[in-house]
């Protein structure tokens, strides 16, 4: 794992020094709310419907048992026992109260944490590969890249006031678990017909109100050269982003209205730029990529016998292998998915105890590494084949053995009306209420794989475009309203979904997913998913399964 | 009818203008203002700048929030519709018992 080193203990440090200062001035009098909010939004702290939230980042998604540990004491300490994971790989706090701020930012400092760049329109936190260091087929460890773009960003003068935020996100793998084609810019690391590695390099992806997938600006990248052309995208987006209007000002905008000029433009900025000395130095990529050197792998057959017994004897251990397990790149490894969205309860919360538990099992099974997931769940990334029903024993304990990752019920939902004060609807008691109608394993199983995603506002947080179905809160006259996505993906096949049609009520719109499905099942191929049988299909028949015969 | 509800500075918390223009955290000892006398108190509420974060205007009437905010102010007065044990909604049942 990365370690601070002093400039960034230092920095950190400093910055919690500051903000203490200026709560201080703020309760006193001296700073005004106007004059506090972009201070405090600059250390990630909001003000929700019910009390402040701090957003805190967990960069590339990677945790220790300790950080985890400390995360869990300032759940119990500072909050109300629980944190929740969002959708790009941070944990957020729902109830702190400003006086305590600064020695929540002290005590995350002490295990080189913050919740710097998590607000504001800066350079975020950026995503990556939750499985990074341990998939099958990654041609490097995306974390290297993404710790060389976390400190080349992290309050990069010319790029702390962008027209608007900016995210990053960062892949080395074919499958897409980072949903780099909706961030600002998304990278692929690949290698080349000669061997060599580099970037795909796509920009003006997003969602929100205008929704797009990215667009490749370069298709080949030489890896060395990443800083310098990160450089030359932003010195663009930064002279041409639109300040006037908040709702423009996203790369997405400027990539979208002409992608060749925008690729033209940027070559001809990185051409001329002094390529030798924005590029990280050799010496400063050796540093860090020690720091993700793998762990200690044992030398294992690939093949486990304690794991085959144990699936054959243990029905729902089998369930949750098959479900929850994804291949290692290490023969005898496993990475183990922890999924946050147990039937019935609010997708992506944890309670201290259950990340204290996570944190045992981490430390005991999987070299004290976890990672968040963009889709709101945990991940062991490397577990012996041989201790697998050990930890599913000590995951089931704490309530974290739901066996549901990539069916119906793993849904992404964004806090909502419950929280939030931007929503116009709830989020979180339609996904509680879609999880128990796909409750049952086996209907989920005959489902397969499905991805549901809710957003309670246009804003996006739940990646309801990128949803196979995706679900939108929306206020109709003071009452919450569903609108339905269909055909949307955020993976490697990313694609926006589209509107289906009119809204349904809250009480309707459980109904209307199951329709949905209940279509799909009647309607696909053998081992057909609904994402392609809906792109073979076409929306109609799914809008009349949705509507019935009056939609026409 | 109007009420005046704020969020409380040191720690976000929701509050409300009750009597004597003092700040309450419960809606039911919240004052319901007209429009006009509102929109005054409101003004001096504003100014009190180190107790409160924001402050605003909602439709109310003795029973609860009401119209178009009714859900949004609802679920401020009492907690998260998701967690019961949370917010105002379970400092109430908490004094009950
Ligand atoms: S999508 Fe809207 S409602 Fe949901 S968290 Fe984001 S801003 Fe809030």
């Amino acid at each position: 794992m990365y370690r601070y080193d002093e400039f960034d203990d230092t920095f950190v440090r400093e910055r919690v020094a500051e903000f203490r200062g200026q709560v201080a001035r703020r309760l006193s009098g001296d700073l005004t709310e106007e004059q506090f909010k972009p201070l405090r939004l600059m250390n990630g702290l909001y003000l929700q419907l019910h009390a402040y939230m701090l957003r805190v980042a967990i960069p590339y998604g990677t945790l220790s048992a300790r950080q985890l540990r400390q995360l869990a004491m300032i759940a119990r300490k500072y909050d109300k026992g629980y944190g929740h994971f969002t959708t790009r790989q941070n944990i957020q706090y729902n109830w702190p109260a400003l006086i305590d701020v600064p020695d929540i930012l002290s005590d995350l400092a002490d295990v080189e944490m913050h919740a710097i760049q998590t607000s504001g329109n800066c350079i975020r936190n950026v995503t990556s590969d939750p499985y990074a260091g341990a998939a099958t087929g990654e041609v490097d460890d995306p974390r290297v890249w993404s710790e060389v773009i976390r400190q080349w960003s992290s309050l990069h003068p010319e790029f702390s006031f962008l027209p608007r935020k900016f995210k990053i996100a960062v892949t080395a793998s074919d499958e897409d678990r980072a949903a780099i084609k909706v961030h600002d810019i998304g990278l692929r690391l690949y290698r080349n017909e000669e061997g060599d590695r580099g970037f795909e390099v796509l920009v003006g992806g997003g969602l929100g109100r205008t929704p797009f997938i990215a667009e490749t600006i370069r298709a080949f990248l030489p890896e060395r050269r990443l800083l310098s052309y990160l450089e030359a995208i932003m010195r663009v987006y930064n002279r041409h982003g639109r300040r006037d209007n908040k709702y423009k000002a996203r790369v997405k905008i400027l990539v979208s209205v002409d992608p060749d000029d925008f690729r033209r433009q940027v070559e001809k900025e990185w051409e001329k730029s002094d390529k030798d000395r924005l590029d990280a130095p050799l010496e400063e990529l050796l540093r860090i990529r020690r720091h993700f050197a793998p762990p200690n792998f044992e030398m294992l057959t690939q093949d486990s016998a304690a794991l085959n017994d144990a699936r054959r004897d243990n029905e729902e251990f089998n369930r949750w292998i098959s479900v929850n397990s994804r291949a290692h790149r290490q023969p005898g490894y496993a990475i183990v998915n922890i999924s946050l969205k147990p039937i019935g309860k609010p997708p992506g919360d944890i309670s201290a105890d259950q990340m204290d538990a996570v944190a045992d099992i981490a430390g005991r099974f999987s070299f004290d590494e976890i990672r968040a997931t963009h889709e709101q769940n945990l991940c062991l990334p490397h577990v012996k084949k041989d201790d697998l029903f050990a930890v599913w024993r000590a995951l089931d304990g704490a309530g974290l053995a739901t066996a549901n990752i990539g069916l119906a019920s793993d849904i992404i939902a964004c806090p909502g009306l419950d929280y939030c004060d931007l929503a116009n609807a709830r989020s979180i008691p339609i996904a509680e209420r879609i999880a128990e109608r796909f409750a049952d394993p086996r209907k989920a199983a005959d489902v397969g794989e499905l991805k549901i995603k809710i957003s309670g506002c246009i804003n996006a947080c739940g990646h309801h475009h990128v949803g196979h179905i995706g679900i939108l809160g929306v206020d109709k006259k003071g009452e919450e309203f569903y609108q339905i996505t269909l055909g949307g993906s955020g993976a490697e096949d990313a694609s926006i979904g589209a509107i289906t049609g009119r809204g349904f009520s809250s009480s309707e719109v459980v109904d209307a997913v199951d329709r949905l499905v209940d279509f799909y099942k009647d309607s696909r191929k053998p081992g057909e998913r609904f994402l392609d049988a809906y792109r073979r299909l076409g929306a109609e028949p799914f809008k009349e399964a949705l509507y019935g015969e009056t939609s026409h | 009818m109007k009420a005046i509800t704020a969020n409380r500075l040191s720690d976000g918390a929701v509050l409300y203008v009750g009597d004597d223009e003092s700040f309450v955290d419960r809606f039911e000892q919240a004052r319901l203002f007209e429009p006009g006398e509102a929109e005054k108190v409101l003004a001096q509420v504003l100014n009190r700048k180190t107790a409160i974060a924001s402050a605003y205007l909602i439709e109310a009437e003795a029973t609860g929030p009401i119209g178009r905010e009714a859900l949004r102010e609802t679920i401020r007065k009492n907690g998260p519709t998701v967690r019961r044990d949370l917010g105002k909604q379970a400092e109430l049942i908490n004094e009950r018992l």
